[in-house]
């Protein structure tokens, strides 16, 4: 018999009950919860006279649709000026109240996006199930955590029972081997393996990602990896756990202390795939070759080496294929044929669960330090992924550093990430978004986002277009 | 979810096919952090005179008293008696929320939209399907006679009507047994409550620092 991949161990140990037609009852260990997904959920739940199965299990932040100016967000609730979202917001404080659940309130220290939230206060460990009402919480997986989004009847299913119904996933292990080059970041290899698998490559699988250069990133760069598994079309993303990555969790508020630190360590190590595991599907990636990515098209699998240009859609064979070309060119307002680098951009904007921790915005810093956005680009903005990160950029100077570059530096949420609150993309613009999702409008009706890392985005802020990072290094 | 057992009342002949969810409850509605409230929002564009929005004062609009559902002799009606096709449209769960929430318990009609009508059982409604003919009839009686009842036996899965006559109809076993029971998704999972109790308490003591309150400064 082979071994077991990380996947499976984590299923097995929490399949509550198998169903004869295929469906399995999961338990779930920790339900993060945002002021989007869950007021109907929790309007459930009432109205059926249920309450929350294990209060403790749940933890909730508002991340979405919060403003990021601290003029607004001084004045807390009243300070939202968008009606809907200050009732999202409002309704969610209210909720937690009602049941019980703990929620790191808009103006706490510790709020932020909650896929950044989630790891940092250690609510993520290893070894768990994870859940939330949001598709990037595969971003948890970095921690070797089984973590994937749930819909809001799901939401209320978790609430009342703490389980899941659900069907196994195929088994995939995406390897990265070798060492990557400078100026390569955690970003441009998960764009890359996007690029080669394509965003619908994962659909029915979990992916396991490994090798070298998987192992090298720090944990914050593997969240970054993980949070981008859905756009490669599977729901979770999975890590096997290290020294790297319990050295990240231990101290955090929700981890354990002392001699329960111990065994929960010792118990976590054991968190990999066997040698002798069997996946379903393996892809190997070489990570020399890898170079910075630029997305061109409002499909994140639409991305291009720095140094390459733009896909001409006359010389793509496949009809389906070139037609989508075209359809994204027209939207982007961009020909094929042209280079990476003579993408203009209008604005710049550093955020977003998938790269907004200290690491990324060091970074970033240290590309713009010193340096001035350029004239052509009208807004770039840098907003940190939790309080905690703020605090720790600013104890750093960083927030000088951007500031004097001529960036906005705002308060935490997912901001332009989905332009759910004021902040959105015009008509038109392109904008360089260390975010996830470069579907159309989906920054701001008519917006163009081109997805790349912290680095080639402040790189870009101050050249008013793409420039290969690698040789700005030299 | 409400248990349907049985269910004695006054229908309401809403004489349309293709009745969409847009119909059924607008958009604009759609916007609400809520579940429940939508009844007063049920058949909106028909219902009311003006265009309602989901902060309308819906007590202060003119209503269209041409409408069924706004004629005296329906008031308190909870069976909806219609035609085919009914709740067509998108997959909104709104659409059976809203019918719940005004009272509905039950709909009559030749036949449903797919996804609408699973929605129903999720829900607490039972969509009964009865043929043409049978519905044709049934609209006559129906305003022919003031004050017309139906009596619906879901466990029987008969239908009396006022003449002491009775309606056969046919529903899933495994969808009845849900309603009867009251039983929803969480419902059903809840059935298996003891082997997650059972699941929780090994793990805690396999796992316990999953359990462990978090250490707050
Ligand atoms: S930052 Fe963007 S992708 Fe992440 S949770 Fe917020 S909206 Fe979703």
């Amino acid at each position: 018999m082979s071994g077991k991949t990380l996947y499976d161990k984590i299923w097995d140990t929490h399949l509550v009950k198998q169903r004869a037609d295929g469906t399995a009852l999961i338990y779930i260990d920790r339900h993060l919860i945002h002021e989007v997904t869950s007021p109907q959920a929790f309007e459930g739940l009432r109205l059926a006279g249920r309450t929350p199965w294990r209060t403790g299990a749940n933890l909730a932040v508002p991340d979405h649709n919060i403003p990021t100016t601290s003029d607004e967000r001084r004045q807390g609730l009243a300070g939202i000026k968008d009606p809907v979202s200050k009732i999202q917001v409002k309704t969610l404080n209210e909720n937690c109240k009602e049941f019980n659940i703990l929620e790191l309130e808009m103006n706490d220290l510790r709020q932020g996006i909650v896929h950044v939230v989630g790891p940092e206060q250690g609510a993520t460990l290893p070894g768990m199930t994870i859940v939330c009402g949001d598709s990037h919480t595969s971003t948890h997986g970095a921690l070797g955590a089984l973590a994937h989004g749930i819909g809001t009847s799901e939401v209320e299913h978790v609430l009342a029972t703490q389980c899941l119904m659900q069907k196994k996933m195929k088994n995939m292990l995406v390897r990265v081997n070798g060492a990557l080059n400078l100026g390569v970041t955690a970003k441009d290899v998960v764009l890359a393996i996007i690029g080669e698998i394509g965003t619908a490559g994962g659909t029915g699988y979990t992916i396991e990602f490994a090798g070298k250069a998987i192992r090298s990133l720090s944990i914050e760069g593997r969240m970054t990896v993980c949070n981008m598994a859905i756009e490669a079309g599977a729901r979770a993303g999975l890590i096997a756990v290290d020294e790297k990555t319990l050295e990240y969790i231990q101290g955090r508020p929700f981890a354990p202390h002392g001699e329960l630190w111990d065994k929960a360590a010792e118990a976590w190590k054991c968190l990999a795939s066997d040698p002798d595991a069997r996946f379903d599907r393996v892809v190997e990636l070489s990570a020399e070759v890898i170079e910075p990515q630029v997305t061109w098209g409002t499909s994140p699998e639409m991305v291009a080496p720095v140094s390459g240009s733009i896909p001409d859609p006359m010389t793509e064979s496949d009809e389906t294929k070139r037609v989508n070309i075209e359809q994204a060119l027209h939207y982007m307002g961009l020909r094929g044929g042209t280079p990476i680098q003579d993408i203009q951009l209008d604005c710049v904007f550093i955020g977003s669960c998938t790269n907004s921790r200290i690491e990324d915005l060091r970074e970033a810093a240290q590309v713009v330090a010193g340096k001035k956005v350029a004239d052509s680009v009208e807004l770039a903005m840098v907003v940190p992924g939790s309080g905690l990160v703020k605090q720790q950029a600013e104890a750093e100077g960083l927030h000088e550093i951007f500031i004097k570059a001529g960036m906005e530096w705002r308060e935490p949420g997912c901001s332009m990430c989905l332009a759910m609150n004021a902040d959105q993309l015009g008509e038109g613009k392109h904008c360089a978004s260390t975010s996830n999702r470069n579907f159309e409008g989906r920054q701001g009706f008519g917006g163009r986002t081109h997805l790349v890392s912290p680095v080639m985005a402040a790189a870009a802020a101050i050249h008013g277009h793409f420039v290969d990072i690698r040789e700005l290094n030299n | 979810m409400k248990r349907f057992i049985v269910e004695k009342g006054l229908v309401l002949p809403l004489d349309r096919a293709n009745v969409d969810t847009d119909f059924i409850i607008p958009k604009q509605f759609l916007k609400s952090i809520k579940r429940s409230g939508f009844g007063v929002n049920l058949f909106d564009e028909h219902r009311y005179l003006d265009k309602g929005e989901p902060d309308s004062d819906n007590s202060q609009r003119p209503v269209n008293p041409d409408f069924v559902l706004n004629q005296p002799r329906y008031k308190g009606c909870s069976i909806l008696l219609t035609r085919d096709n009914f709740g067509c449209g998108s997959s909104r769960e709104h659409a059976p929320w809203a019918l719940e929430d005004y009272g509905f318990r039950a709909i009559i009609a030749p036949s449903y939209a797919d996804i609408f009508f699973n929605n129903c059982f999720k829900n607490g409604l039972l969509p009964i399907v009865l043929n043409r003919e049978t519905v044709d009839q049934l609209f006559r009686e129906v305003e022919d006679t003031d004050g017309y009842e139906l009596e619906i036996d879901l466990n029987g899965q008969t239908i009396i009507r006022p003449n002491g006559s009775v309606l056969e109809f046919s529903v899933d076993e495994f969808r009845k047994n849900c309603l009867i029971n009251g039983l929803d998704d969480i419902g059903l999972t809840l059935e298996d409550a003891g082997d997650i109790h059972d699941f929780e308490s090994k793990w805690r003591e396999q796992s316990p620092w999953y359990f462990n309150p978090p250490k707050m400064t």
